[in-house]
């Protein structure tokens, strides 16, 4: 029926876009020079100096390579026993809180998201130190546990944390559902709920806590690499695995998330199990993390909007490039941790909640001057 | 092809949606017609899968909707929402790329580049493709989400599109190009198209078939000029209108009758 009325008013000829910018790509690539540096220097620098050759040196003489550099028998100690495992944990835990903030900004659809914020890490916490002070009762209540609870000895906590995770991400995402979407504000009061009631938790068992259940307790409060050893790292590595090779290949899907969860599903997206696999998995990386070196505060919320900042939004992106920053920050965290009051430490959580208090204050300003331009 | 018949939709005891019937084929663009809070968009949210049907039967391409894989749906349909949210500032390529994302696995090929381009070049946003999205102005945003859409299904045998409201924010110039480049996917490309619109003169120039709604229920079905009668537009407006045919097009024209006073101003 209808006839053409006017001319076309535009030309649909498709000119070829530029090529994408490399920005990314070299912003990665930074990021993994970066962490290398900083490993060298994590390890290299304390009361015994390794420099960066004898680390090489050591290393390779470990796989049987000799480089012909000397090397001390006490540097090669040091470097193995000490200084290796806890800058290997450090990296660990901090590509974990990175890409775990990273999957969850991207699942709420908020930049201030951070598993922390949302009253996770305060239920890790709890589960932590409730797990801390009820466990003798419980193992002296039922003596056949007891064999069990040794075998499982150092998996009991880690799994602790990972319940108490698991259980407040689930209710903070519950209860912030408002007719199957996520209100961004609720979430946010939901999570300040969260970590108030979590908090009054703790603060009861803390009161029932014998004094060397409270060294214990305090240690999740600050944060801390000190305790590092292989065991730590061999107990944290399976609960990371996983997390650490699966979330960086969401990409694609958390960008198609960001369109709403209705556009994303006519995309083609499985909307619900992709939930599930990212609230899963970030609370695996979280819950373990914080059961082995504590609450480690701004690292996740930071270290990806730092990011995005930098190489652009791409969640292809930014998942890789949070789980590089975020060890690269925390092995540089801690090498300073350990150096600045020498030979005492400063809590790595005090640490990072010094640097990342103001750099969050910097950018909540920063973008209130961008949008009131 | 889709087809519906009987569709209801309730919200505990309120009923939204009551016992609609159609169909939309390929070749033809169906128009969603009636007033605000009339069920247009509770329709087409069925009808793209957002929404479950309380009651009735929905088909696609010969079998029920819910039954079609994601990824294959998404290669044959896509749908245009009547509200945009983006959570990331994504360029504008970027955003018409996530359209290409249901068709390349790991990086997008050089074919989805081009298509993407083809894409911004369709909705006349070739100049703006490197510009950050929040940036854009509504009518831009509606175009760059468009573009999104075609992208999506550039090169479907028949496919489908689903369009809640495409017309809102653009300009008139743009609102005809749209539906433009509806009715050319529906001529040319074999594509069914069914949208919702509020211009009634814009619905009867270029829809072939249309669905006047009233309080969830249908008013009229049918071809364009059968349903667009002064009778059928009181019942679903509540608005005196006199048909005029256009003096080029033959369509109906549809221009409302004068009242004295819209508001009666004292209390």
């Amino acid at each position: 029926m209808p006839a053409t009325i006017t001319q076309p008013i535009i030309t649909p000829v498709a000119l070829p876009l530029p090529k994408p910018t490399r920005r990314p790509q070299l912003v990665l690539l930074a990021l993994a020079v970066g962490l290398v540096a900083a490993v060298l220097l994590g390890v290299g620098v304390g009361a015994v100096s390794i420099p960066a050759p004898a680390v090489l040196s050591i290393l390779f003489s470990k796989i049987g390579l000799s480089t012909g550099l000397m090397f001390e028998p006490q540097q090669e100690g040091v470097l193995l026993a000490i200084r290796l495992p806890r800058v290997v944990l450090g990296l660990l835990v901090g590509a974990a809180l990175g890409l775990s903030g990273a999957a969850m900004q991207g699942l709420f659809r908020n930049p201030l998201a951070d598993p922390s914020l949302l009253g996770i890490s305060s239920g890790a916490s709890l589960a932590a130190v409730a797990t801390i002070v009820l466990e003798v009762k419980i193992l002296a209540a039922f003596p056949g546990l007891a064999g069990a609870a040794g075998t499982l000895g150092p998996y009991v906590l880690p799994l602790a944390a990972f319940v108490g995770a698991s259980l407040t991400t689930l209710f903070v995402y519950r209860v912030s559902r408002v007719g199957g979407r996520v209100a961004v504000a609720t979430m946010l009061l939901v999570g300040v709920a969260t970590n108030g009631l979590s908090g009054a938790f703790t603060g009861l068992f803390t009161y029932a806590a014998t004094d060397e259940q409270l060294r214990s307790i305090t240690f999740w409060g600050l944060g801390s690499l000190g305790g590092a050893s292989w065991a730590t790292v061999g107990t944290l590595l399976p609960f990371l695995a996983v997390p650490l090779l699966w979330l960086p290949r969401l990409g694609k899907p958390l960008n198609l998330l960001a369109l709403g969860e209705d556009q994303a599903a006519h995309l083609g997206l499985p909307v619900a199990k992709l939930k599930w696999q990212l609230v899963t998995l970030a609370t695996l990386a979280v819950g373990a993390s914080v059961a082995m070196v504590g609450t480690i505060g701004f690292l996740g919320f930071l270290v990806p909007h730092l990011l995005r900042t930098i190489g652009g939004p791409d969640h292809r992106f930014v998942l890789p490039a949070a789980a590089l920053g975020g060890a690269l920050i925390l092995v540089l965290a801690d090498t300073l941790s350990r150096t600045v009051v020498a030979p005492a430490e400063l809590p790595i959580g005090i640490l990072t909640a010094l640097l990342g208090a103001p750099v969050f204050l910097w950018m909540v300003l920063r973008e209130q001057r961008k949008l009131s331009r | 092809m889709y087809e519906f018949q009987n569709l209801t939709y309730k919200i505990g005891s309120k009923t939204l949606l009551q016992r609609v019937s159609g169909q939309a084929r390929p070749g033809e663009i169906l128009a969603v017609v009636g007033a605000n809070g009339a069920g247009k968009s509770t329709l087409l949210r069925l009808l793209s899968g957002d929404l479950k049907p309380s009651g009735g039967e929905l088909l696609f391409g010969g079998g029920p909707l819910a039954k079609w894989p994601a990824a294959g749906l998404a290669r044959r349909r896509a749908v245009l929402a009547q509200q945009h949210t983006l959570a990331l500032a994504f360029q504008v390529r970027e955003l018409v790329l996530l359209g290409r994302y249901p068709h390349f696995g790991g990086e997008p090929t050089a074919h989805d580049q081009a298509v993407v381009a083809a894409a911004l070049a369709a909705v006349g946003l070739s100049h703006l493709a490197e510009r950050s999205y929040p940036t854009l102005s509504g009518g831009e945003q509606q175009r760059a989400q468009l573009a999104r859409v075609l992208a999506q299904v550039w090169e479907a045998e028949a496919g489908f599109l689903l369009l809640d409201e495409p017309l809102t924010g653009l300009d008139l110039a743009h609102q005809h190009h749209t539906l433009e480049v509806a009715r050319d996917l529906a001529r040319q490309r074999g594509f069914g198209v069914i949208t919702v619109l509020h211009d009634l003169n814009l619905a009867a120039q270029y829809a072939d078939q249309m669905l006047l709604l009233r309080q969830g229920q249908a008013v009229a079905y049918g071809p364009v000029t059968e349903v667009l009668t002064c009778e059928n537009i009181h019942t679903g407006f509540g608005l005196e209108v006199e048909l005029l045919a256009h003096p080029r097009l033959g369509c109906p024209l549809i221009v409302p009758c004068l009242r004295q006073a819209a508001v009666a101003w004292t209390l």
